[in-house]
């Protein structure tokens, strides 16, 4: 989509990624892939019940298996006080954390952790969890919202009061907080509107499904200080946690980054760490502890399951004059769902007048909800994009239409506070619109659906090294996990700045102890912050080399300039030296060369993506098979086009499985019934088309490249998009994901029996 | 019940020590330390442990140890010669087919048993092919798209040779 | 747990007599998910797979002998197989991804007994029969009477199936299978359904019949078919009655992978579907 010729060597070029030759041979090392000499292996004894007291833990058979080396329970763990901090994207209180990855007065889901175990062997470890007897009291469990909120709910934590600004504090209740927002005056606008919309929506839970599961070594010396290796998102993050949960300094923990085999928000906690770095002090030895993918399903993640309202009023000439929002956010056992996010994000692709928004955070017996993808959004999007096709359709405009003429632009405040800087939300609409997709035929029992959505980024801190070896080629130290190829962008900035060829630099993830702090990979902050660092401190190098070129020249450093990776006396009287001749000379010019850039990154964009899908849906079963899908995002400026598209591609992927298949099914006792790979349904390649994408690139003015954050706005729109495709097939309207054959052909029933309308388009 | 297991494993004869109830996929991981294969799943479900048995794809996670007694084992360990990678481990590097990269190992195994078998596969043959092997980061279109593009290289050299 | 390979019928059945504990196995497609999942694994497995005659895939004039430890993959490639029993390879071939080919045998995915195996419906539509074998010998029976219930075979302890037999199709005769599930692969059946349809030189029917997987604890046989269709070019109403009986024929239960009245609404669908294309391909044969 850029028009103007790039006036960049490596930026937004196809390189091959620095890490790719390890990944392709199987060399890379991921979380399970560490093996310690004398290391033993860890089991974790998890809750049978959904909500219980649990009156008393006998470890000591347990102890008197051969092979079991260490058994530890809650007794094992300090009491953490309440304190809310910022996990990534989420927010996490300290205690609940705590009693989340070991369960002390109560266990509050199926999977909830009450012993760890580590043993010489699996076999033993596991016999060694058989062996414990844990006596519990079970209590009734709610499951859903509605059942969490219903007058007489069971009660899960006692000490938990609403957090709601407006009411008066009444007692214990399931609703950890209320979210309000409020502009002008919704209702007046409702009154006002000559059509005015509102539907309710029920979105199940799903999995952020990411293949490897979670998996953790630590090797606890005898003065008390652990070396961890495991695979996150953020591993600074994952010693602040850890460190906070067992109160010790966080300098005693060395957390070294392992590959990361998929996270999409779901590794930005901590499950396993402190649990084996206790059972390794026990025992004295290296502890390795991996989940089983049913323990993925049971005891990590989800995404939370939600129900909303959305109403929306427009006038005839397509203006919305108000929208409003009510949602209810499946937090999980814990407070902490990302309600509130969706609550900022609902209404923010549009210039809308009069807004009201609440939402509400309930605890239920279910696995504490974790990050997902733009955390919050989706389910917002779902509702709101396909109430704004009934918008369109009342008023007989297109939907692309619909929402360019109410699309949020440049100077428009955002329904969630600040005034949008330039933005790109038209220029996807643009591009859809004017797309060959959008134009294409289409045969019976098929249809189209389009939807927007809209994340936002995060700049947070970062912190990269640089260092110049003697052959003039560079060191890339980086303290952000890379789950989509940010060292290839890193590399590429890099080799930009320096102006040295990208295979001459070489981006490595390292440990807690070789760099600078830096926050999660997560928020689509990465290649935008600590792309940032990486720049910074290039720029901080090339200060350096002109320094030193004007030492060899012995002139002034005002005379030297940095062009094409070599210093060049402004006279053009000396011949240029390359970064690789002053690497050479550095130590006799003032030693080694090596910057550091050290940031809290400011003038983040946000993301906004429009997506249009084609389905064909059988009507006699009520099977959707994706035919057609095409996105488009603002990437402000793509670095790796070949990772953007990656990003904007998964992002479909996940959507469409969340949109078709994927759900929490629980049974009455409050198992998940589904928890593997064979009947939790992710999409397989056979089950999907090509996703076409389209790259816009509306540059960010707050980042030296124009970077956008790509990772997460392609999930927001695509259950909307798909919902208004099936639409536009049969005239159904699905409210509920996912729009699972089984819901879609009941739906159809239903329909006939009403003698309704017949389908459209 | 302890018992020995003599095969090949990426064109070596190798000699190992297993528990009878121990996976293929754990006796090449923890006696063999054959760490490229994953374990996703360890049900058959997701792929990520793929490997060749006399050529055949299988979920090592779904085979005893004691069953390759004399068989001949692909891991992708043994995809590329010394010093040139397997065409479809190029095809995946420039295709930029991995993101986290955890179910690679998995689908270029998979792969190289579809144009083992296959040369000129069709996209949605591709598709089916790689059915068995869940991948959350791509959407599989750059996967699908490099897995044609190795089987076209493959086809054109050996044109040439 | 005790892994043994015995390489001929007669070892293996010495095994099974000598050791309650024993069970054999082929794929272990479901036997190591299993053991995952907490269950114990029996001290003693017996893997088939190293005795030639339970890899057999063979055809003569009386009929074809499958070994009930071949993989389906092996039957899947076999092109005669495929040409006179393609429903039973179209079943075969949907048993799980190319992984799950290369091990799933015909034998393992009929005595674990679940209500959902894929090649059930086409086995019992084609009437084989399962050859089984013990220390006491050798006994054939129809594939109807070998799963009685969900888990539960009519195998007595010590028994086996060794091979499968099948008879070489009429002419003009054809089956096929179509099964529902969400995912295009890697999924268990909501509902499977079988026919085998046999037609004269004018196109009309002159059998037909139709097993359904996954809407009861073992696989069903619609009753009535033939009487629906024999005569008739298999037109719409016909089929449509077809489809009738089959969901009334049903008796499937809500679980995860489908309500009871969607289970009865596609077993109707998939028999009007499954019975069209068999007769396509009996009527192709003229």
């Amino acid at each position: 989509m850029t028009a103007d010729v790039t006036p960049y060597k490596w930026v937004g070029t196809r390189s091959i990624r620095p890490d790719g030759l390890e990944k392709v041979t199987g060399r890379a090392r991921f979380g399970a892939d560490y093996h310690l000499p004398g290391m033993l292996v860890g089991v974790v004894l998890r809750s049978p019940h959904a909500h219980a007291t649990i009156r008393s833990i006998d470890t000591s058979a347990a102890l008197e298996v051969p092979g079991v080396k260490a058994v530890i329970t809650r007794d094992d763990f300090p009491e953490i006080t309440s304190e809310e901090a910022m996990s990534g994207e989420s927010v996490v209180d300290y205690r609940d954390l705590s009693r989340n990855i070991m369960a002390r007065d109560k266990v509050l889901y199926i999977g909830h952790p009450v012993a760890a175990i580590a043993a010489t062997t699996r076999r033993a470890a596991e016999e060694g969890a058989r062996a414990i007897a844990v006596d519990y009291e079970v209590h009734p469990h709610v499951l859903t919202v509605d059942e969490a909120m219903a007058p007489d709910a069971p009660i899960l934590h006692h000490d938990l009061i609403t957090n709601d600004p407006e009411a008066e504090t009444r007692g214990p209740s399931n609703v950890g907080k209320r979210h309000f927002f409020d502009r002008g005056n919704v209702r007046a606008a409702f009154d006002e509107s000559d059509v005015v919309i509102e539907r309710e929506f029920k979105i199940r839970p799903v999995h952020q499904g990411y293949i490897e599961p979670h998996a953790v070594v630590a090797d606890t010396d005898e003065d008390g200080r652990s070396v961890v290796w495991c695979s996150s998102q953020g591993h600074f993050l994952v010693r602040t946690l850890t460190a906070t949960v067992l109160k010790w300094e966080p300098s005693r923990l060395k957390v070294v980054p392992a590959e990361i085999g998929g996270g999409f928000g779901g590794k930005t906690t901590i499950y396993l760490e402190p649990l084996a770095i206790i059972l390794s002090a026990r025992a004295g030895r290296p502890v390795k502890l991996v989940m089983s993918r049913q323990e993925v399903f049971q005891a990590s993640g989800p995404n939370p399951g939600a129900r909303v309202r959305v109403t929306i009023g427009a006038n005839s000439d397509g203006t919305i004059i108000g929208a409003e929002a009510w949602m209810a956010f499946e937090a999980g056992a814990f407070p902490g769902s990302a309600v509130g996010a969706a609550c900022q994000t609902v209404f923010a692709p549009y210039d809308i007048p009069n807004v009201g928004i609440e939402g509400l955070d309930v605890v239920l017996n279910t696995p504490k909800a974790a990050a997902y993808r733009a955390p919050g959004a989706p389910i917002a999007a779902f509702a709101v994009e396909t109430v704004l096709d009934e918008v369109a359709e009342a008023l007989s405009l297109d939907p692309i239409e619909l929402r360019y003429r109410n699309a949020a632009e440049e100077g428009v405040a955002s329904t969630y506070g600040p005034t949008f800087k330039r933005i790109g939300f038209k220029e996807t609409l643009e591009a859809i619109r004017s797309h060959a997709h959008h134009a294409a035929p289409l045969k019976a029992n098929q249809g189209r659906g389009v939807a927007s959505g809209f994340w936002f980024n995060a700049g947070l801190d970062s912190t990269a090294t640089v260092n110049i070896h003697e052959d003039g080629t560079a060191s890339l130290l980086i303290g952000s996990p890379d789950i989509g190829g940010s060292r290839a962008s890193m590399a590429l900035m890099a080799a930009e700045e320096l102006g040295i060829d990208q295979e001459r630099i070489r981006p490595s993830i390292v440990d807690t102890d070789s760099v600078g702090f830096n926050d999660v990979t997560g928020g689509s902050r990465t290649t935008f912050a600590t792309g940032m660092a990486v720049v910074e401190a290039c720029r901080d190098v090339v200060a350096t080399a002109r320094q030193r070129a004007a030492t060899l020249w012995a002139v002034d450093v005002e005379e030297v300039e940095w062009q094409g990776g070599r210093a060049q006396h402004l006279s053009g009287s000396k011949p240029p030296l390359t970064l690789t001749e002053i690497a050479r000379s550095a130590a006799k010019t003032g030693g080694p060369i090596a910057a550091t850039a050290a940031l809290t990154a400011r003038g983040v964009g946000v993301a906004f993506s429009t997506q249009i899908c084609d389905v064909e849906v059988d009507p006699e079963t009520g099977h959707v098979k994706i035919l057609r899908y095409t996105i488009a995002q603002d990437a402000g400026r793509a670095i790796h086009p070949s990772y953007v598209e990656g990003q904007m591609q998964g992002g479909v992927a996940q959507g469409i499985g969340w949109a078709l298949n994927e759900e929490y099914v629980y049974d009455e006792t409050g198992r998940m019934e589904n928890s593997s790979f064979l009947d939790y349904r992710m999409p397989v390649a056979s089950d999907l088309p090509m996703i076409d994408t389209v790259i816009v690139e509306v540059p960010n003015p707050g980042h030296p490249y124009g970077v956008r954050g790509v990772g997460e706005v392609g999930i927001v729109p695509t259950t909307a998009a798909i919902a208004n495709a099936i639409y536009d097939a049969t005239g159904i309207r699905m409210r509920e994901l996912p729009m699972s054959a089984v819901r879609v052909h009941s739906a159809i029933e239903r329909r006939s029996d009403d003698g309704t309308r017949t389908p459209v388009g | 019940m302890r018992s020995h297991v003599t095969c090949t494993i990426n064109g070596d004869e190798v000699e190992f020590l297993v528990d009878d109830r121990q996976t293929l996929l754990d006796a090449l991981r923890d006696e063999l330390q054959l760490t490229g294969t994953k374990e996703g799943c360890a049900t058959g479900d997701c792929g990520a442990c793929s490997v060749l048995i006399d050529g055949r794809l299988n979920c090592s996670c779904l085979v005893f140890a004691r069953e390759v007694e004399g068989a001949d084992v692909l891991t992708v360990e043994g995809l590329a010669d010394a010093d040139h990678l397997h065409p479809i481990q190029h095809a995946f590097l420039e295709g930029a087919a991995l993101q986290c990269g955890i179910c690679t190992p998995g689908l270029l195994v998979a792969a190289k048993a579809l144009l083992d078998r296959n040369l000129k596969p069709t996209e949605e043959e591709v598709r089916y092919a790689i059915a068995g092997n869940l991948c959350r980061c791509t959407g599989y279109d750059k996967v699908v798209r490099s897995i044609l593009d190795a089987a076209a290289e493959m086809r054109d050299s050996a044109v040439v040779s | 747990m005790m892994y043994t390979a015995p390489v001929t019928v007669d070892e293996a059945c010495q095994l099974l007599a000598s050791n309650s504990a024993a069970k054999v196995f082929a794929g272990a497609t479901d036997l190591l998910p299993q053991a995952q999942a907490g269950r114990r694994l029996e001290d003693v497995l017996v893997d088939l797979k190293r005795i030639p005659r339970l890899m057999n895939l063979e055809v003569d004039d009386q009929g074809w002998t499958i070994g009930a430890a071949a993989s389906a993959a092996r039957l899947a490639e076999h092109s005669q197989l495929r040409s006179e029993y393609p429903g039973l390879v179209e079943a075969v071939a949907l048993i799980g991804s190319d992984q799950i080919q290369n091990r799933a045998s015909l034998g393992g995915n009929l005595c674990n007994a679940s209500p959902a195996a894929d090649s059930g419906p086409s086995m019992v539509v084609n009437e084989a029969r399962a050859v089984i074998v013990s220390t006491a010998g050798f006994r054939t029976i129809p594939i109807a009477d070998l799963v009685r219930g969900p888990g539960e075979t009519s195998l007595e302890p010590g028994e086996f199936v060794a091979e499968f037999q099948l008879d070489r199709p009429a002419a003009r005769r054809a089956d096929a299978y179509l099964r529902f599930t969400p995912r295009t692969e890697m999924d268990i059946a909501v509902v499977g359904a079988a026919a085998r349809v046999a037609v004269d030189d004018a196109g009309r029917c002159t059998d037909a019949a139709v097993v359904l997987g996954a809407v009861a604890p073992t696989t069903v046989r619609v009753g009535g078919i033939a009487e629906e269709l024999v005569g008739s070019t298999f037109d719409e109403e016909a089929l449509a009655r077809c489809a009738a009986l089959s969901s009334e024929a049903c008796r499937p239960i809500d679980d995860k992978r489908g309500t009871k009245e969607f289970r009865r609404h596609i077993a109707g669908v998939l028999t009007t579907r499954v019975l069209r294309l068999a007769a396509e391909r009996a009527s192709e044969q003229r």
